[in-house]
């Protein structure tokens, strides 16, 4: 096998300083990708960031490397396209709950049932920061935000128990204040050849108050430090996915090897649709007009 | 039209009766020997039951709409013959399966002469057969009345056949010599002498030209979501998308096939995707997003009947408006109306090459009669080798070079780019405003230069569209007493209406526009200023081709004629309204006799289980003088009594009464 080249962080550091606000658990997310990517080997030019609106869907601008930072809730559906147009590219997607949760989760869903090879870093500070606090699809029962004021009446998403039975072969869930062990995930969701998805408790300094660092310090255990645990099964995972209230896990909830969407697909079989030549062949021509005659 | 060089079979029955494969055999055979044909295809939207109704239109030389005449009608179901025996022109045929259906004389004009068809005795001899064979029991007595010649008719079932063997393809060609045999025993051929040149053509319709025009220009990429009527194109590439080395996704949603396109078309793949009005309507805000981080891609919009759901299986141009103003702000973009169906090959090439060179959404605006009806174009018609224009593609940045610009602010607008994978050339495409490197501007300090630069680059490559695109042409006398103006699909109607007005007295020319966006106001405005008198020719209800015009001029046309029921123009209608605006002549919305006579039949199917169908039909005043009313005799199907009496508003449309009359004798109740 060959060596992998590393690269340092300093490979993907942007002119752009990131500008959420100190404190905030997107800049741990953000160094965990570095460190993923540089530990891959992976180069800048062969990296693409997709993500949609929000303040975790700034990040594509705070990193040295090809990005789309497109339409609220729409980010899914962007880099779907760009990995069937070129599969060689590693697409990371990146965004938050309300972005990935509510608006966007239809294409969510769907793309975890095409098993397409992307990785998904949600995250997840169940609130929504940029429009100033209001709930999102991840806000706790009974939470009071700018627009539940009297307490939010609806039950939160659960994206890793959705993720376990839409399909995604690679479930896992981080946390911001443990970057290491996020960058060993998120390493492992690029690597993984499927959909990955890496939720990450990623907490809003300046509007959430319920759900903060030392909120989950009290709550988070890591599922790779139990012995016991298989990630092969998505019985086991499931029960993980709803363990909440007293104790969180985070790590690798499920992995499975499945064909991707791209290994299936035939227009695909010679290689990267961007690398084929445009002009039809005119045997191929003729015999299309031929069917109309 | 009076010579006897074309014919127009109709062929009527309900969904599930199998008329597409009877029309294909009929088309496929006189396409084959070397006759020019243009169909239509009047469906419903639901499938099994309902109406079909396919009118094949088949000439000598080369014809521009499916005409408005009937002069064989093949029915497959009673209802046909309820709804279009009366059409059938005089010197023409009406043929059924007599064994099931009945031709009541009372619905047949003079000159046309019936020809039941008793199926079972037809075919007894050629074995067990399954009820849709009576559709080529039919075939071959049209065959034979029409003076067309039953060898290519059986060599065209052979090849559709041949994938099930020799036995079933003998069945096929023996049950059609068995309708031919009949007919030639039994009645007169029509008349009709054909000059066969056995020249093969293509006959194809709207969107199977779009889809081969994309893929001869390089597209690899098509998503779609299924909507009637622009599925077709999802279908064809569907089973074409191997072959030709094209990833074709149906998406969960329109929303997705968009972005999903933009994705592919930011990599630096042509991509395509289609849709119709409701389907479009949730592409608006990605088509924004593609003018905005510069992206090509091709959307296809299908018009049909609106608004909302409306009546998804008719035709209709009332999207322009929605096309035009699609998401929100000023950016770059291109919408293209082809006109006839060779030119929707033609606009599907220029679509791609436009989109990647000037790094733009490009919209084409089609409608359902131009999409889904087919019709037959010379054999050379598509080129092979047309050309694929990709722009500006920078392959390397080197690092001494720095930071590239992907959106450098040039003269012409136009920055060259680089595809997501290229050495050095990283960026990130924002949908947020950004300046020449791609840094968003909108959130530390929106800076006025910069955004005013950035929208002025962008907005500025429009301008050098236009001046690709070539103007339009008025066709014609320049000094005509009227010039219709039309877009997109009308073309072919009214050139053939033109044919009848010249015919007429009546010279007219002209105008018909395709390109919506950029618009070219100078050419334009110089032809519509030296016309005598002007009317736009649309089928929608606002006239909103004349207010682009409008806007786009400053020209308010004359007249407008105007068609919004589902159903496309047929020549007629074109000739009757320009006659009537030239002749000073009011022309009233009033329900005519042939209208109310078709909303009794539509309130006899809904509330009298067809039992009965409409006789006479008078005009009588209101009860309460509001307004006149369709006084309407309403008889029985078996028996030819009368039943009762129906009341339509002649200005409304309102149906009034429905007076069942006394079945026991004595006096009606009034």
């Amino acid at each position: 096998m060959a060596t992998v080249l590393e690269l340092p962080i300093s490979a993907y550091e942007s002119v752009v300083d990131p500008d959420w606000c100190p404190g905030c658990g997107d800049f741990g997310v953000l160094r965990a990708l570095e460190i993923a990517a540089g530990k891959l080997g992976i180069q800048p030019k062969d990296l693409m960031l997709v993500s949609g609106i929000g303040c975790s869907s700034n990040l594509p601008g705070f990193i040295h490397a090809y990005g789309v930072h497109s339409l609220h809730g729409r980010a899914v559906a962007v880099a779907t396209g760009i990995k069937l147009a070129n599969h060689r590219l590693n697409v990371v997607i990146t965004g938050g709950d309300g972005d990935g949760y509510g608006i966007g989760i239809g294409h969510f869903i769907h793309a975890m049932r095409r098993n397409l090879d992307l990785t998904y870093i949600v995250m997840n500070n169940q609130i929504y920061g940029l429009t100033t606090g209001q709930a999102s699809p991840t806000t706790m029962k009974d939470v009071r935000t700018k627009s539940t004021p009297l307490g939010n009446v609806e039950l939160p998403i659960n994206p890793v128990a959705l993720a376990l039975v839409s399909g995604a072969t690679y479930v896992s869930r981080g946390f911001s204040g443990e970057s290491k062990h996020l960058a060993d995930l998120i390493g492992g969701a690029i690597a993984h050849h499927g959909f990955s998805l890496v939720d990450v408790f990623s907490p809003c300094v300046t509007y959430n108050k319920i759900n903060t660092y030392d909120y989950f310090r009290k709550r988070v255990y890591k599922l790779d430090a139990e012995v016991d645990y298989d990630a092969s099964n998505v019985e086991p995972a499931l029960q993980k996915a709803f363990e909440w209230d007293e104790r969180i896990p985070i790590g690798v909830l499920y992995r499975s090897e499945q064909p991707t969407y791209e290994d299936l697909e035939p227009a695909l079989r010679d290689g990267p649709l961007v690398r084929r030549e445009l002009r039809l062949n005119k045997e191929v021509f003729d015999e299309l007009m031929e069917e109309f005659m | 039209m009076t010579t006897r060089q074309e014919v127009t079979v109709g062929i009527g029955g309900a969904a599930g009766d199998g008329l597409d494969k009877t029309g294909d055999t009929i088309a496929k055979t006189c396409s084959r020997l070397g006759l020019y044909l243009s169909a239509y295809n009047s469906y419903q939207s639901v499938i099994r039951g309902g109406h079909i109704w396919l009118r094949v239109r088949i000439a000598e030389e080369k014809v521009y709409s499916h005409g408005d005449h009937l002069n064989l009608l093949i029915a497959l179901n009673q209802d046909s013959i309820e709804r279009h025996a009366r059409e059938v022109n005089s010197g023409g045929a009406i043929i059924y399966n007599s064994d099931k259906l009945k031709c009541d004389s009372v619905l047949v004009g003079d000159g046309v002469v019936t020809v039941p068809l008793p199926i079972a005795e037809l075919t007894k001899p050629l074995g067990r057969l399954q009820p849709v064979m009576q559709n080529t029991v039919a075939t071959g007595a049209m065959l034979y009345l029409l003076g067309l010649d039953f060898e290519m008719a059986a060599s065209v079932l052979a090849d559709t056949f041949k994938h099930k063997g020799e036995a079933v393809v003998e069945q096929n060609i023996n049950v059609a010599r068995a309708g031919y045999d009949h007919a030639r025993e039994r009645f007169v051929p029509l008349g009709y002498e054909w000059n066969f040149t056995r020249i093969r053509r293509p006959f194809i319709t709207g969107n199977e030209a779009f889809a081969l025009g994309a893929v001869a220009a390089g597209c690899k990429f098509y998503s779609a979501y299924p909507m009637t009527p622009a599925s077709s194109i999802l279908h064809w590439m569907a089973n074409h998308g191997a072959k030709c080395g094209v990833v074709v996704k149906q998406c969960e949603d329109e929303l997705a096939v968009v972005n999903v396109a933009i994705g592919a078309g930011h990599a630096g793949v042509r991509a395509m995707c289609g849709t119709s009005g409701g389907g479009f309507a949730l592409m608006t805000e990605a088509i924004g997003m593609a003018g905005m981080i510069e992206a090509p891609v091709v959307v296809i919009e299908v018009q049909r009947g609106g608004p909302s759901t409306g009546i998804p299986t008719k035709t209709e141009q009332a999207d322009l408006n929605q096309v035009f103003g699609a998401s929100q702000g000023d950016y770059p973009r291109v919408i293209i109306a082809p006109t006839d169906t060779t030119d929707c090959y033609y606009t599907a090439v220029e679509a791609h090459n436009l989109a990647e060179k000037y790094q733009l959404p490009v919209t084409i605006i089609s409608d359902l009669l131009l999409s889904e009806h087919p019709e037959t174009i010379e054999a050379d018609a598509f080129r092979h080798d047309v050309p694929i224009e990709r722009g500006e593609i920078v392959d390397y940045w080197p690092e001494d070079k720095g930071q590239f610009k992907r959106y450098a602010f040039t003269k012409s607008g136009i920055s060259p780019r680089v595809l997501p994978g290229t050495e050095g050339g990283m960026y990130v495409a924002a949908t947020d405003d950004h300046d020449e490197e791609g840094i968003v501007i909108s959130d530390v300090f929106t800076v006025p230069p910069v955004r005013r630069k950035i929208q002025e680059k962008r907005m500025h490559k429009v301008d050098a569209v236009l001046s690709e695109l070539v103007p339009p042409q008025l066709e014609g006398p320049h000094d005509a007493d009227v010039t219709l103006i039309g877009w997109g699909s009308t073309s072919g109607v009214i050139r053939e209406a033109i044919v009848f007005l010249t015919q007429q007295g009546i010279r007219a020319n002209h105008l018909q526009i395709k390109y919506l966006h950029p618009f070219h106001s100078k050419e334009v405005t110089e032809i519509l200023r030296s016309s005598k008198r002007t009317i736009c020719v649309e089928c929608n209800y606002t006239g909103q081709f004349a207010r682009h015009l409008r806007a786009e001029t400053g020209f308010s046309v004359s007249d407008l004629i105007l068609k919004y029921d589902g159903e496309p123009f047929e020549p007629h209608h074109v000739v009757q309204q320009v006659r009537a605006i030239l002749e000073g002549r009011s022309r009233s919305l009033d329900v005519t006799m042939d209208e109310a006579r078709e909303i009794a039949y539509h309130y006899i199917r809904v509330h009298l289980a067809d039992k009965v169908r409409p006789a006479r039909i008078e005009q009588v005043d209101g009860n309460d003088g509001s307004e006149p009313l369709w006084l309407i005799e309403l008889v029985g199907r078996e028996h030819g009594e009368k039943e009762g009496e129906l009341r339509v508003g002649k200005q409304t449309g309102s149906i009034f009464q429905w007076q069942p009359a006394v079945l026991s004798g004595g006096a009606r109740a009034d």
